[in-house]
């Protein structure tokens, strides 16, 4: 286990006279600075998101953007005269991750100031001041996956996905039978493991214990025969999610341990938390074992724990920070018809 | 139903459409309670009945029925109130 290292996972932008030379409602011919398309497409291939947060006309601004052929790359932008204070923090919600992981980027210090005064915890930089960007360790994660490079088409699928289910007018269920949700499980390989490691480092919400691995550890863990290490992979018709899960189960002849447990975030609202936990306490069951979990409250993860105890973990122990759950099998449930359940 | 347990209802109808819920009936005996719902019901009641979960009062059985979460909304606010006068 190692300290956290605080990356950034989504650059905000300001506009004019920061992603092009000018300001657009003075003048319609500004000017597209070379230097940023190369930033939005280099972090973009490492897995690091942008947006936009610009006090501008939203058609002309988005007509420009795909004029420039750049529009794209930015989710969730925000073009309108609120604060910018108000925007970032719209864009962590939005995407869904922590404020301490934005970069704001604008050519105003009045603006960076007030970002900066709201929330300072984000990264705030001058857009004249770009060279070097690339390598700064904030903009440079550990490993490059296939997650990571497929991570706005990802996010871009959950924008369509979240379209329609704020357009469902049924029950919460029927919704996600409409998803066709297909959750698969399995020891993690060799080639998870860099996907593992980002997987430790990135969650925080969903992330029972808060413990991160280093990818020297996961791989002797994918290798100790008294470990398991499962990977797991959520798709549906709108496309993959990717590898959203990574669980470690200690496993004693009479008990086994889960030491952690964490989803991605962006599978949140799909509730295979809970279908993942069910499936371990069968497994569990099955082999004659008790299933016990630990779990460290930090303040972000209060959704992990809702979810134990409601698959029927109760405290049976604390040592220090951590408490240990244990499932007396009373409350297990199958895996939900809306979800189909592949193991090897 | 008392008020309470009637919002209570109300609030776990969204997730069992097309069945009449009873104050008794036990929710994980009727489908798959999955881990949006269980977040969503313990924001609902803290933010509805102004109390706090703590961690030691999210156990399963307090959320087991309507009767369950009507009875540890009872247990929460009592226990928040203040002091009577002796």
């Amino acid at each position: 286990m190692k300290a956290k290292q605080q990356s950034i996972k989504c650059v905000v932008w300001d506009l004019d006279n920061t992603v092009w030379d000018g300001i657009l409602l003075e003048d319609r011919e500004v000017v597209l600075r070379p230097q940023v398309v190369e930033i939005l497409k280099t972090l973009d291939e490492r897995g690091i998101l942008h947006s936009i947060a610009s006090r501008n006309d939203y058609d002309l601004a988005m007509a420009k953007l795909q004029e420039f052929g750049i529009a794209d790359y930015f989710l969730y932008p925000q073009i309108h005269w609120n604060p910018k204070s108000a925007s970032v923090a719209q864009v962590a919600q939005d995407i869904n991750i922590g404020l301490d992981t934005l970069a704001f980027i604008d050519d105003q210090p009045f603006e960076r100031e007030e970002v900066a005064f709201t929330y300072a915890q984000v990264l705030c930089i001058d857009s004249m001041q770009l060279d070097g960007l690339l390598e700064r360790p904030e903009f440079n994660p550990r490993f490059i996956t296939e997650d990571s490079r497929l991570r706005r088409q990802m996010y871009m699928a959950d924008i369509r996905r979240n379209r329609e289910e704020e357009q469902y007018v049924g029950a919460t269920e029927e919704f996600l039978a409409t998803l066709g949700m297909v959750f698969t499980i399995h020891p993690a390989r060799e080639e998870d493991l860099k996907r593992a490691e980002e997987l430790t480092v990135r969650t925080n919400q969903l992330n029972t214990t808060g413990y991160t691995y280093s990818y020297e550890e996961l791989d002797e863990l994918s290798r100790s025969p008294r470990h398991r290490l499962l990977i797991s992979q959520l798709e549906d018709r709108h496309g993959t999610y990717g590898k959203i899960g990574l669980t470690l189960i200690e496993q004693d002849p009479e008990v086994w341990t889960i030491k952690l447990l964490l989803m991605s975030c962006r599978v949140m609202s799909k509730g295979v938390g809970m279908v993942m936990i069910h499936h371990l306490a069968r497994l569990a069951q099955e082999a004659g074992v008790k299933l016990r979990a630990e779990f460290v409250s930090t303040d972000r993860n209060r959704q992990m724990l809702i979810t134990y105890k409601f698959a029927g973990f109760k405290e049976v122990d604390r040592n220090g920070e951590v408490m240990i759950m244990e499932n007396n099998y009373s409350a297990i449930q199958p895996t939900p018809p809306y979800v189909t359940l592949i193991t090897d | 139903m008392d008020e309470r347990q009637l919002k209570i209802k109300e609030f776990l109808s969204r997730f069992f459409k097309n069945h009449d819920l009873q104050a008794h009936e036990d929710i994980f005996a009727l489908g798959f309670v999955n881990s949006l719902l269980a977040m969503q019901l313990v924001a609902f009641v803290e933010k509805e009945f102004g109390i706090r979960v703590e961690d030691e009062d999210l156990d399963l059985d307090n959320f087991r029925s309507i009767q369950a979460i009507s009875d540890l909304v009872v247990k929460k606010s009592g226990a928040a109130a203040p002091v009577a006068q002796a």
